[in-house]
């Protein structure tokens, strides 16, 4: 580089960090942008978020003077965001969404604050409400608490009760999946266009390994076993997988290999499908006031094989910054979002279908709740509740998680082996291949694990 | 998203152009004409497509196959300006436009004079100084991406536009130095000779007979610079959060995994691109010229 060039340079380099330290931070900071009384929260953009996002202007910042700025992102660039974010304790954002896998994780790196003392101090908020399934996901190994729950789900099957009544077919309230199978190839095609079920086959460990896994645990397969022996390619969990990718292929939605939740959704709205099996928090669109399928839906348990239940157990939740300068103003913020009076501010001011449920017992009490909800909500109650995180299989697990392992390198190892399972879903690969590829990689991972306990 | 706006406007305006300058058979010239409209539309196709799709609902946006003809809504554009979800777009827009607009007028600033000193005065060896330019932009970005978050945590700098200004010019300089240069390379020596020999001094020949010949030079450069910076997502992203946030990290913000969002993304999308889009049009004439400038070189 020329010397001049350079020189000017590094003369734009200092005035730029000059105009930098003296707090000149561009647009759209405005005076309150870094104040004492505004914090700023990192969110993933799921819907009730948006709606969060929509009502804080004026019932929280407007009651408490707290001025919140917030960052919303898509699912994946949310998590590297907020990792990169806390690993390097940056100490940009005072509250982040993160979900049951991340909290523990966290916690053990203590890159987030615990809240034991916030809660105590706030009796208002009241923690015996929050489901105990939740509090005990939401806890690090500590004991401690580490994050409150903004809305919870579980996993259920979701059916056209129409269709199948048309067949004169009657769902068992707590079906097996050889049955869910059965009444798949039976209502497959009865409507121009309509497939049997729809099940996620899109790659990803949060994509088509959330409900896979859950299946997975209920025929007995694991991850991993207690002491760290990769269990991909056992009978089980080749099992599984093979009847989740027969399932789908012979019976299930078109273009099943890119199809994820948002698909699924459609499928069932458009009537392009008669049965999905997925998260609970879905029937708040399904019986949305604008759905073409509102009341033709019926739901039952997550289906089954060897295990009494086997739905999943998912929150996003809000955790403090350890780096966080804010924390009491962010502890107020997340004693609004995760209470109960929001629940019901959404509820009056947006409609009951969009509250952020599956947290609080006392939402299923709500009459006001309970009259939009009624199809779905006695059913999302028992999912979650029966979900244990720390026995969802048939044998003991050496992490907690049901619909994954909580470790940190569950996300790639399972978003790795998602890939040739969808590869599978698309005919282009066989089960077996894709398992033992997959248990491969598994026993790379438990290979550390298992170093470290050896010493 | 700059593959498409930068080159959408080329093509369609080029053939009338070229047709203008080298009259050919009609016939031929007809067949031509045709073809490049056809390519030309080609290229237009995916935009319209979003256009058209940002204006229908979102349950008809995610039909499959395609609902055309369903009745157009401005939702996608009324939750894109915050109507019902308090989200606003303007700081994002304008940190956007701070970002560009200063880092292009930089790095014109700075690539001028080196382009000068690289072709109407070659400084000693500067074929070499060319490729020390060039070789700024072999390391892929992200390979940066740590050291230079490492950094801005470090001095406090995160979420402070000025940083992507800096980085933006950066990013930019080498390019826009090479085209500089291929377009000062244009400038015939035999009329700077003509100028000194009138007792033209240097700031007034640059002024008089320099500048004119290189503006739409000037021009493309400072689109294609324009361009980058405003389309740059990686950094922008990594750098910053809720105050020094761009127009595309705003822009990604409508992707969700939970519910429909192409009709929302689409109207962003079209909105995001339309300062390019206005900024090409309003520098069509100059940048026609720019680039074949440098394309009979």
């Amino acid at each position: 580089m020329p010397r001049r060039v350079q020189a000017t340079l590094a003369v734009t380099m200092a005035t730029a960090l000059a105009a930098g330290v003296s707090g000149c931070a561009g647009w759209g900071g405005g005076p309150s942008g870094g104040g004492p009384n505004s914090i700023n929260v990192l969110m993933v953009n799921n819907p009730q978020m948006v709606d969060l996002q929509q009502l804080t202007a004026e019932h929280f910042t407007a009651e408490t003077g707290i001025e919140v700025n917030f960052t919303v992102l898509p699912e994946n660039d949310v998590r590297d965001k907020i990792s990169q974010e806390f690993s390097s304790q940056a100490g940009q954002y005072d509250v982040a969404t993160l979900s049951n896998f991340e909290i523990p994780i966290y916690a053990r790196s203590e890159w987030i604050a615990p809240l034991d003392d916030y809660v105590a101090a706030d009796a208002e908020f009241d923690q015996a409400d929050i489901l105990a399934p939740m509090t005990a996901s939401l806890s690090g190994d500590d004991g401690r608490l580490y994050g409150e729950p903004f809305y919870g789900e579980s996993s259920f099957l979701m059916y056209r009760q129409d269709v199948l009544d048309a067949e004169g077919i009657t769902m068992p309230a707590n079906p097996t999946w050889q049955q869910v199978a059965d009444i798949a190839a039976r209502v497959d095609g009865v409507e121009p266009g309509m497939a049997g079920i729809c099940l996620r086959g899109q790659p990803g460990w949060g994509q088509v390994f959330a409900p896979l896994t859950t299946v997975v645990n209920t025929f007995g397969g694991t991850w991993f076993t207690e002491d760290w022996e990769p269990g991909v390619d056992s009978p089980e969990f080749r099992e599984a997988v093979q009847f989740y990718v027969d399932l789908v292929r012979e019976h299930g939605e078109v273009g099943a290999p890119q199809a994820g939740f948002t698909e699924c959704l459609n499928n069932l709205i458009q009537g392009n499908v008669a049965m999905w099996y997925d998260a609970t928090s879905a029937a708040g669109s399904l019986e949305a006031d604008d759905s073409p399928v509102k009341g033709l839906i019926g739901y039952a348990a997550a289906p089954v094989v060897e295990t009494d239940s086997s739905g999943w157990l998912y929150a996003w939740s809000w955790s403090i910054q350890q780096a966080s300068s804010k924390k009491d103003a962010a502890w107020e913020f997340i004693s609004w979002a995760s209470s109960r009076e929001y629940e019901e501010l959404v509820g009056n001011e947006l409609g009951w279908s969009r509250v952020p449920a599956g947290k609080r017992a006392s939402t299923y009490e709500n009459p006001d709740y309970l009259a939009e909800a009624s199809a779905f909500a006695d059913p999302t109650l028992a999912a979650i509740e029966s979900a244990d995180p720390n026995d969802p299989g048939v044998q003991p697990r050496p992490a907690p998680g049901i619909q994954f392992m909580g470790i940190p390198e569950f996300p790639d190892l399972a978003t790795q082996v998602s890939q040739d399972v969808s590869s599978a879903i698309a005919g282009r690969m066989t089960v077996d291949e894709a398992l033992e590829r997959g248990q491969q990689l598994a026993d790379d991972v438990a290979e550390r694990y298992r170093t470290r306990e050896a010493e | 998203m700059s593959s498409i706006t930068d080159i959408g406007p080329v093509p369609a305006t080029r053939t009338p152009e070229g047709e203008e300058r080298e009259p050919r058979k009609p016939r031929a010239g007809a067949l031509l004409g045709l073809a490049a409209w056809l390519i030309g539309f080609l290229f237009v196709v995916p935009v319209l497509w979003m256009v058209l799709t940002s204006l229908h609902s979102e349950e008809d946006a995610a039909t499959n196959p395609p609902s055309i003809l369903a009745p157009l809504t401005l939702d996608g554009y009324q939750s894109f300006f915050g109507v019902g979800t308090g989200a606003n777009p303007w700081p994002s827009l304008l940190n956007s436009l701070t970002a560009s607009v200063i880092s292009t007028i930089v790095v014109l600033v700075l690539a001028i004079p080196a382009a000068y000193a690289l072709s109407i005065k070659p400084v000693r060896k500067w074929t070499d100084v060319m490729f020390f330019f060039l070789s700024t932009r072999m390391l892929p970005i992200v390979a940066g991406l740590l050291p230079i978050y490492l950094f801005a945590q470090w001095s406090g700098l995160l979420d402070n536009i000025w940083l992507l200004i800096v980085l933006y010019t950066a990013m930019n300089l080498p390019i826009a130095v090479w085209m500089m240069r291929s377009f000062l390379a244009e400038v015939p020596v035999e009329i700077l000779e003509a100028a000194s020999m009138d007792g033209a001094g240097l700031l007034l020949t640059l002024r008089r007979v320099v500048a004119p010949i290189v503006l739409p030079g000037i021009a493309a450069t400072s689109l294609i610079c324009f361009i980058f910076s405003w389309n740059e997502l990686l950094l922008a992203r990594t750098l910053t959060g809720t105050v020094a946030q761009t127009a595309p990290g705003y822009l990604t913000g409508f992707v969700t995994s939970q519910g429909l969002f192409l009709a929302q993304v689409c109207a962003a999308a079209f909105v995001v691109s339309l300062p390019v889009l206005i900024a090409g049009f309003a520098a069509q004439d100059k940048l026609v010229q720019g680039l074949s400038l440098g394309a009979v070189k």
